[in-house]
C-alpha cells in the first residue's frame, strides 16, 4: 500500500471510530437517565435522615476522611450503587438501563480498536512513531484513555463512567481531526531520538490518566454540591463522594510517577538535542508547573487540615495546566518546542 | 504533619524563632510554597527571558515603554534568577530539610524498635476479624507467626498471647528518599550553573577550531569557572551535509530541515586524530565540553580588488541565517589604505527579488546570490567591540550609483564581478560553503542531577505502591481450641487491610 492510501484508510478508521463512540455516548447517556430513580420515591429518599448509616454502611469510606468533609454525609450510604459492597436492597437496576451499558461498552471497545488500527495505520504511513506533532499526540492520548478505561472496566463496573471519559475522548478527537490535523511529514533533525518515542509516548500515557482522574474528580466536586434531584438524579447511582475520591487519587498516584519520569526524560533528550537539559523555555516550565501542582495535591491529600475537596480541585487546576500546556502553549508560545506541525 | 499553634502568649525570641521554624517545616506551609512555586514559573513562559533570547527582550520592553521597565526591574525578564523565584524555592528546600530530618529520625527510631504492644480492643481497629482454629494456643500463636512472616512482617510478641508486626517501612523510607533527592536535583543544578560553560563558535568546512578562549566567538562561563584553563583540543569540520524536505508534503513541511551531519577530525589534547560524526541528537564529548551541532548556515567566498586589480580582501564571510528558507544576514569589512569598505545585506541560497524584497525560496544551495549594499569610510570608529554580523556605519557614507545617484545595490550570483562606482576597484561572489554552528558546554553537575532525580522517581513509586500496614494478634484458650483474633491497622488510604487479615487467617487451619 502506498502511503496516501494508508493514510486514507487510517482517517478513515479514525472518523468510523468517532461515529462508533458517538453512539457509545448516547447509550451510556441513556444508561445513567434509566438510573434515574421513579418519581414516587423521590421524596421518601429526601426524609431517610442521612449521616446515622453512614459509619455502617462504609467501612471502607470512613477511613482516612479529613475532618470537615461531608462528603459521604450529604448522599448517605443508603443510596451508594456500590460496585459490589453494597446495594440500596429495595432497588434494582432497571433491565433497560444494563441493555444500554451493555451496547455502549461493545460499541466502546469496537471504537477502541478503530482508534487503535488509525493509530497504527498512521505509524506505517509515516515510518515512525506516530507522535510528531499535536494531531498524532491528540489521536495516540485518546487511545490510551480509551484503551485505559477498557482495561480498568474489566476489573470492576465502570459503566457509570463511560459517558465521562468517551465524550471528552470524542471531543478531543474532533480538535483532532478539524483543527489540529497535519499530513504525514518526517521530522526535524532534533526530533529524531529515541527519547522522543519514550518521553512523549510516557507524556501521552499519563495525560490520559491524568484525565480520566480529572473527570472523576470534577464528578465528585460536583455531585458533593448540587441537590440531586430531577435530571441530575442520576448521580446517586454513582459511586459516593469519597469513593470517587478515593477513585480519582487512585489514577493520579499512577500518572504521577509517569509524568515526573516524562520530565526525566524530556531532560535528557533536551541535553542531547540543545545541549542543555533544562532551558526554562516555555513547554519545560509548563511542564514543571504541572508536576509541581499534582506534587502540590499529594501533598494536600496527606495535609491534615485541608480538606479532600480543596485538594481535588488542585487536582482538577493540574489538568486545566494539562490543557493549557498542550493547547496553547504549543500554539502561541515562541519556543524550541515549536513543532505543532500547524503554520 | 508538624503543624503546632503557639500555645502560650509570651514566648521570647527562641520561642519566636522556634515557632517560625515550625510554621515554615509545616505541611500547610510546603503545599503552599509548592503552588507558589507552580505559580512563580508562570511568568517566565508568558515574558520574553532574557537568557534565552535577548534581542526579543529588548524589542518587548521598548514596545511598552510604561510596563517594560517595570516588569524588568521586578526580574519578570529573568524569572528563574530572580529574587522572589529564588526566595521561593529557597523557602521551600529549608522547609524540605527542616521536614527531613525529624522523619527520618522518627523512622530510625521505628525500624530499630519493635512493633507497639497490641491494644486491649482488637475489634476498635479499622479491620477486624475473629477466627476459631483447631490448635492449641501456643500452636496457633505459631502458626500465626508464621503467616505473619510469609507475608514479610516484622513479628513481636510483647506477651504470652499476643503478637505485634508491621510492614512498609519503605513507604517512609522511599517518601524520604523522594525528598533528599530532590535536594541533590537543587546541588547537581546549582554546580552545573556555577562550575559549567559553555561557547558558542561558527566553524567554515575545512577550518579547524581549536578549544581556546578567544577562539569562541561567545563564551559565557559559571562564576566559579577559570576560562583560562580550557583543554587544547582541536576539531576541524571536514563536511557539512544537509537535507532539506524537497518535495511538497503537507502544510509547512517544504524546506523543513530532515538531516543534519557534521563529518570532523577530533584530536584530543597530546591524542591523535580521529573522524568523529557529530549530528543533532548526537553530540560529541571531548572530555572537556561536549560539542552540539546547534546551527548551521552558508559563508560566502567574496574577493575585493582595487582599481589596478590587485587583490585586497579574499575571504569567507559568514551569513547568520534568519528564516527557515535561510535567507541569512552578514557583513563583509575590507580594512584598506584610504578608507575601508564596508559591505552589509544578505546572502539567499535560492534566491529572487521581487515585490517582497529579496528572499530566499528553498533552504539548500540552488540559485545562490547575495544581495549587497556599499559603504566607504572607518569600519572601527572609537575601536568599539562591533559584531561580525552586521556593520557599524556611524564613521562610513554609502556609496551611490554613478548613473542613477540611487544608493548602490549590488545583486550577485556565484561568478560575478560588480565594479564599484567611482573607479574604486571591483567585488566578486567567488562562490560558497557551509558552515557549523557549535556549541560547547560542560555541566559538571548533570550526572549529579540524573542520579538524584531517578532516586527520587524510584523513592516516589516506593512510597506510593508500598503499604505500611501493623497487624496485631491475639489468642485465647477455646476447650483445646483457639480463638484467634486478629486486627490491622493502615497507613493513609488502605482498602486491603481487610483482605490482608482474611488471607492471614487463611493460612491457619481452621474450625469447620
Ligand atoms: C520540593 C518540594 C516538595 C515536593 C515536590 C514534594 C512532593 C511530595 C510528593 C509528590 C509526595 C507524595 C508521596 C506520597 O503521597 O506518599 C509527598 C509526600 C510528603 N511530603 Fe513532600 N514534597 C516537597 C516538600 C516537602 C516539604 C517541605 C515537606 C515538609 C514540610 C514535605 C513533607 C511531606 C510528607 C510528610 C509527605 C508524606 C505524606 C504521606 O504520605 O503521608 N514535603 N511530597
Amino acid at each position: 500500500m502506498t502511503d496516501q492510501t494508508l493514510a486514507t484508510y487510517s482517517n478513515l478508521s479514525i472518523y468510523s471510530a468517532m461515529a462508533v463512540l458517538t453512539l457509545a455516548m448516547i447509550l451510556y447517556a441513556v444508561h445513567l437517565a434509566r438510573l434515574m430513580p421513579s418519581k414516587e420515591r423521590e421524596p421518601k429518599r429526601e426524609l431517610v435522615p442521612v449521616g446515622a448509616e453512614v459509619g455502617a454502611v462504609g467501612t471502607d469510606a470512613g477511613v482516612g476522611i479529613a475532618a470537615g468533609d461531608s462528603a459521604s454525609t450529604l448522599t448517605g450510604g443508603a443510596i451508594d450503587c456500590g460496585w459490589g459492597n453494597l446495594v440500596e436492597e429495595a432497588w434494582v437496576e432497571p433491565a433497560g438501563a444494563r441493555k444500554a451499558a451493555g451496547m455502549a461498552w461493545m460499541l466502546t471497545l469496537l471504537g477502541t480498536a478503530l482508534v487503535v488500527l488509525g493509530v497504527a495505520l498512521r505509524a506505517a504511513e509515516v515510518h515512525r512513531w506516530p507522535l510528531g506533532n499535536m494531531y498524532e499526540f491528540a489521536i495516540v492520548g485518546s487511545m490510551f484513555a480509551l484503551l485505559v478505561y477498557c482495561g480498568w472496566a474489566l476489573r470492576r463496573d465502570l459503566r457509570w463512567l463511560g459517558l465521562f471519559v468517551v465524550t471528552p475522548v470524542l471531543l478531543t478527537l474532533g480538535l483532532a481531526i478539524t483543527v489540529w490535523y497535519t499530513d504525514a511529514a518526517e521530522l526535524m533533525p532534533s526530533l529524531k531520538s529515541v527519547w522522543l518515542a519514550i518521553h512523549v509516548t510516557v507524556a501521552t500515557l499519563s495525560v490520559a490518566l491524568f484525565g480520566i482522574g480529572a473527570s472523576i474528580a470534577l464528578i465528585y466536586l460536583i455531585k458533593d454540591r448540587v441537590p440531586l434531584t430531577g435530571k441530575l438524579g442520576f448521580l446517586r447511582r454513582l459511586p459516593e463522594g469519597p469513593a470517587l475520591e478515593k477513585l480519582a487519587y487512585g489514577l493520579h498516584i499512577v500518572a504521577f510517577p509517569l509524568w515526573t519520569f516524562t520530565l526525566i526524560a524530556g531532560a535528557i533528550w533536551a541535553r542531547q538535542a540543545w545541549g542543555a537539559y533544562w532551558n526554562w523555555d516555555p513547554k519545560e516550565v509548563w511542564t514543571f508547573v504541572i508536576w509541581a501542582v499534582y506534587a502540590a495535591y499529594l501533598h494536600a491529600r496527606a495535609t491534615t487540615g485541608v480538606s479532600r475537596r480543596a485538594a481535588t480541585w488542585i487536582a482538577v487546576a493540574g489538568f486545566a495546566c494539562i490543557i493549557i500546556n498542550y493547547a496553547v502553549v504549543n500554539m502561541w508560545f515562541v519556543g524550541q518546542h515549536s513543532y505543532s506541525g500547524i503554520s | 504533619m508538624t503543624y503546632s499553634a503557639p500555645t502560650q502568649p509570651q514566648l521570647g525570641v527562641v520561642g519566636w524563632l522556634r515557632w517560625m521554624w515550625r510554621q515554615l517545616t509545616s505541611m500547610r506551609t510546603a503545599l503552599f510554597l509548592l503552588l507558589l512555586l507552580a505559580l512563580g514559573a508562570v511568568p517566565g513562559s508568558t515574558f520574553p527571558q532574557r537568557s534565552l533570547d535577548s534581542a526579543r527582550t529588548a524589542q518587548w520592553i521598548a514596545d511598552h515603554p510604561t510596563a517594560g521597565p517595570w516588569l524588568d526591574r521586578l526580574g519578570f525578564f529573568e524569572v528563574y534568577a530572580s529574587p522572589w523565584f529564588s526566595a521561593i524555592y529557597l523557602l521551600l528546600f529549608i522547609s524540605l530539610i527542616g521536614c527531613v530530618l525529624p522523619r527520618t529520625k522518627i523512622l530510625w527510631h521505628q525500624v530499630r524498635s519493635a512493633p507497639p504492644k497490641a491494644p486491649g480492643r482488637l475489634e476498635r481497629l479499622s479491620a477486624h476479624t475473629t477466627a476459631e482454629v483447631d490448635l492449641p494456643p501456643e500452636q496457633a500463636l505459631a502458626e500465626a507467626r508464621s503467616a505473619l512472616r510469609a507475608k514479610r512482617y516484622r513479628v513481636h510478641a510483647h506477651d504470652e498471647s499476643t503478637l505485634s508486626a508491621e510492614k512498609g517501612y519503605l513507604r517512609e523510607a522511599g517518601n524520604l528518599v523522594f525528598h533528599v533527592a530532590l535536594i541533590g536535583v537543587i546541588i547537581g543544578v546549582a554546580s552545573g550553573y556555577l562550575f559549567g560553560w559553555r561557547g558558542d563558535v561558527i566553524v567554515p568546512v575545512g577550518q579547524t577550531f581549536a578549544n581556546t578562549l578567544i577562539r569562541y566567538d561567545t563564551f559565557s562561563p559559571g562564576p566559579w569557572v577559570d576560562p583560562t584553563a580550557l583543554t587544547p583540543y582541536t576539531v576541524r569540520l571536514d563536511s557539512m551535509d544537509v537535507t532539506f524536505e524537497s518535495e511538497v508534503q503537507g502544510r509547512g513541511q517544504f524546506g523543513m530541515p530532515r538531516d543534519f551531519t557534521a563529518t570532523t577530525t577530533f584530536t584530543p589534547d597530546g591524542g591523535t586524530p580521529r573522524t568523529e560524526i557529530v549530528k543533532v541528537n548526537g553530540p560529541l564529548e571531548t572530555g572537556n565540553g561536549t560539542v552540539f551541532l546547534l546551527g548551521n548556515g552558508y559563508s560566502a567566498k567574496v574577493t575585493v580588488r582595487d582599481a589596478d586589480g590587485t587583490v585586497v580582501y579574499r575571504d569567507s564571510t559568514p551569513f547568520l541565517p534568519m528564516d527557515n528558507f535561510y535567507k541569512s544576514s552578514g557583513a563583509i569589512k575590507v580594512l584598506r589604505a584610504g578608507g575601508d569598505l564596508g559591505f552589509s545585506g544578505f546572502f539567499l541560497p535560492t534566491g529572487t527579488i521581487d515585490e517582497q524584497g529579496p528572499r530566499s525560496l528553498f533552504p539548500d544551495l540552488l540559485d545562490p546570490g547575495l544581495v549587497l549594499t556599499a559603504y566607504e569610510g572607518e569600519l572601527y570608529p572609537n575601536a568599539n567591540p562591533q559584531s561580525v554580523y552586521s556593520l557599524d556605519t556611524s564613521g562610513m557614507k554609502q556609496l551611490v550609483d554613478d548613473k542613477t545617484k540611487e544608493p548602490l545595490r549590488l545583486w550577485l550570483k556565484v561568478g560575478d564581478t560588480a565594479q564599484l562606482p567611482g573607479g574604486r576597484g571591483s567585488i566578486t561572489f567567488d562562490g560558497v560553503e557551509r558552515f557549523a554552528g557549535f556549541s560547547i558546554r560542560t555541566d559538571p553537575g548533570k550526572s549529579l542531577t540524573l542520579v538524584s532525580s531517578l532516586l527520587a522517581l524510584a523513592g516516589l513509586v516506593a512510597s506510593l505502591v508500598i503499604r505500611r500496614r501493623r497487624v496485631f494478634v491475639r489468642v485465647t484458650a477455646d476447650e483445646g481450641r483457639s480463638l484467634v483474633s486478629v486486627g490491622g491497622l493502615g497507613k493513609g488510604d488502605d482498602d486491603g487491610i481487610a483482605d490482608e487479615i482474611a488471607q492471614i487467617l487463611a493460612r491457619l487451619p481452621r474450625t469447620p
